[in-house]
């Protein structure tokens, strides 16, 4: 199991917390097998979650182990721009999800967010969206598990096959057993686990490095040695975009707001049934307005354990000799040539800065709160996956007759399926990694003109069925297009991504809200030109025909916009201070 | 949080808390006692002392304040 070259090392302390935290997941599953009995309660979790737990279930099911290591990777390689993603990238998408989104998606009691395009747009829109988001989501899960898979060979020196095997089969159980109620269990427990294993790193590494100031002295003295284009660049959010040659992204400030804050975010928070799931399993409106707030104020701390680490590597990261180690791409590090070298990759600076500060049992701990992170972003896949096809694709489309023990027992042999199809794409990817590449753009190119066919479709009574169908087609299409054409000519990026300069996340950035744009302007002319549906028809699901239900009595520190307010109100401090 | 049975999801965060807390304040006493040859760096701070410490009466906090008797008793109250 165990390969000689190896990141970090267990002890058998390490391995008792590893191992409890499989035992108390299972017992989770176990223990919740009796209360997953009908289909509100397998695919909804009963729709009795509180505000807390359906927020950080939220905030969980987006916070896996790749998304850790990646963007602390992402902050070592760009600087403090890669917590626009967690700030402009996150905090505006989820405050308009609770206060204008969320009562649209509650009142009208879809199960999904292919089911909401069913209300609105019918079958066709559904149908596509459905098809493809289950297609998605369940090779994303293999993706994931089999990254996952390298990174603890990596890291650990575990066999790829004990890794996927014992974390998909751990997940499959407790899922197909508790059903999404199990899965927002886990995530909740994940959560406090990632914050347990991970907080002593920021703490300890700025008690090193003499604070915040000292930190970006060290940062500008280290890259300034290496001559690093635009060394002051790596410790300001929001100074260095106004041209795209500037900081280390190659984007500017158009991309970050348009392309971030107001497509790329807006789609992932609203519309990815994923993230949605949760929070339509609150136990009422309130709720589900609450939960995206509370995911949102834990959403802007997230930079603090993921951010801080990669610029602390940056700061502080040295070889065995003393002199300064560099951090390389994955794809170098990772290659028999790095590996020979010693290379470690950029997405390794959260395991090398766990390893730097954690001795046995809290190295054991923060390697837990990985797997935990990675077992539940599986697990979020899957439910969703289960969720989709019973619904949207089974129910919708093969059998519209059945009953709810059939969605039920559907739902927990889906899961195992789906588990199964995850585990099939790892192995895929294993034998030819560019798939890797492909799929996570597809997945991609999927959001952002589905949040184009959503928010019209919420927003805009005179959207008609085929302009939201031709919409969303056009929409997925023109962002395949345009990658494909970045594939085959490199030098497009000057037109896509506005520069030539511009790096995969700037360029992924552009290519989002040209497609959202088209997406919009099909949907606009085509439903200019059909037959929209009466009032009548409209009812629960368009903005100014849908009566928001009364909350009764609520003081005003019970309110969602009191606590929205306030969440924007610290969102615009951080972006001042950080500036 | 309504589970549908007497064991509340916040039960579960506190005896994970409390278990991993009580193992690593455990081990960080035995590195008192015996420091290990290989050392991390801020070794002299600790860490696992403090920090499994707070875990740990974090976690027992958790379990004791969501136990399975006192959420039986928080539902009757709520039946009746």
């Amino acid at each position: 199991m165990l390969s000689s070259s190896t990141l970090v090392h267990l002890s058998p302390v390490d391995l008792v917390i590893i191992v409890f935290y499989f035992v108390l997941v299972l017992a989770i599953g176990l223990y919740l097998k009796e209360q997953a009995n009908t289909g509100e309660d397998f695919f909804m979790a009963g729709r009795e979650m509180t505000a807390w737990v359906a927020g950080l279930a939220f905030l969980s099911a987006n916070l896996g182990s790749l998304e850790l290591m990646g963007w602390a990777g992402n902050s070592y390689k760009y600087g403090i721009l890669a917590a626009h993603w967690y700030w402009i990238g996150a905090i505006p998408s989820m405050l308009f999800l609770a206060l204008i989104m969320m009562p649209f998606y509650y009142v009208c009691k879809t199960h999904s967010v292919p089911g909401y395009l069913k209300l609105r747009f019918g079958q066709d829109s559904q149908a596509l969206s459905s098809i493809s988001f289950a297609l998605m989501t369940v090779l994303m899960s293999g993706i994931n598990m089999y990254a996952m898979a390298v990174v603890m060979k990596v890291v650990l020196g575990w066999d790829l096959n004990f890794s996927i095997i014992v974390s998909s089969v751990t997940v499959a159980i407790y899922v197909a057993l508790g059903g999404l109620r199990s899965a927002i269990f886990n995530e909740v427990l994940q959560f406090f686990l990632i914050w347990a294993g991970a907080l002593l790193i920021p703490i300890l590494g700025l008690i090193e490095a003499g604070g915040w100031s000292g930190l970006k002295l060290k940062i500008l003295h280290n890259l300034t040695e290496q001559h690093a284009a635009n060394p002051g660049a790596y410790t300001h959010l929001w100074s260095t975009l106004g041209n795209f040659s500037d900081n280390p992204m190659g984007i500017n400030w158009a991309g970050i707001v348009f392309g971030l804050g107001a497509v790329i975010a807006m789609g992932y928070w609203t519309t990815d049934f994923l993230v949605v799931q949760r929070v339509l399993s609150a136990k009422d409106l309130r709720s589900a307005e609450l939960a995206p707030i509370i995911g949102a104020a834990f959403k802007m701390m997230v930079p603090f354990i993921v951010i801080l680490p990669g610029l602390l590597g940056l700061a502080l990261l040295r070889d065995g000799s003393g002199n300064l180690l560099r951090l390389v791409p994955a794809d170098l590090a990772w290659s028999p040539a790095g590996q020979a070298q010693g290379l470690h990759g950029y997405d390794e600076v959260l395991p090398l800065m766990l390893a730097r500060y954690c001795g046995p049992g809290l190295l054991g701990l923060g390697i837990t709160a990985l797997i935990a992170g990675f077992m539940s972003g599986m697990a979020g896949n899957v439910s969703a996956f289960s969720t989709v096809w019973t619904y949207d694709i089974y129910g919708a489309l093969i059998n519209k007759n059945a009953t709810d023990e059939g969605k039920v027992r559907m739902g927990r042999w889906v899961t195992v399926i789906g588990v199964g199809i995850s585990i099939g794409t790892a192995y895929l990817v294993m034998h030819a990694q560019s798939i890797m590449d492909y799929v996570q753009a597809l997945f991609s190119f999927f959001i952002a003109p589905l949040f184009g066919t959503v928010i019209l479709g919420m927003l805009w009574k005179r959207a008609t069925k085929a302009g939201g169908f031709w919409g969303l087609l056009a929409g997925t299409l023109s962002s395949v297009g345009m990658y494909a054409w970045g594939k085959l000519d490199p030098s497009s990026v000057r037109y896509l991504a506005l520069s030539a300069q511009a790096q995969d996340q700037a360029q992924n950035m552009f290519r989002a809200l040209w497609c959202w744009l088209i997406c919009v302007i099909v949907t606009v002319v085509v439903s200019l030109m059909t037959k929209p549906k009466t009032d009548a028809e409209l009812k629960d699901l368009v903005y100014g025909l849908t009566p928001i239900p009364k909350q009764g009595h609520v003081r005003w520190i019970q309110s969602p916009i009191f606590w929205g307010a306030v969440v924007a109100i610290v969102f615009v401090i951080l972006q001042i201070i950080f500036w | 949080m309504k589970s549908g049975g007497s064991l509340s999801i916040w039960f579960f965060i506190g005896v994970s808390l409390a278990v991993n807390g009580a193992v690593i304040f455990a081990r960080g006493l035995y590195e008192l006692a015996y420091p290990p040859e290989h050392q991390v760096v801020l070794y002299n701070l600790h860490a696992n002392v403090w920090w499994g410490a707070v875990l740990l009466v974090l976690g027992l906090f958790f379990s004791l304040r969501f136990s399975p008797a006192r959420e039986r008793a928080r539902m009757a109250a709520e039946k009746s």
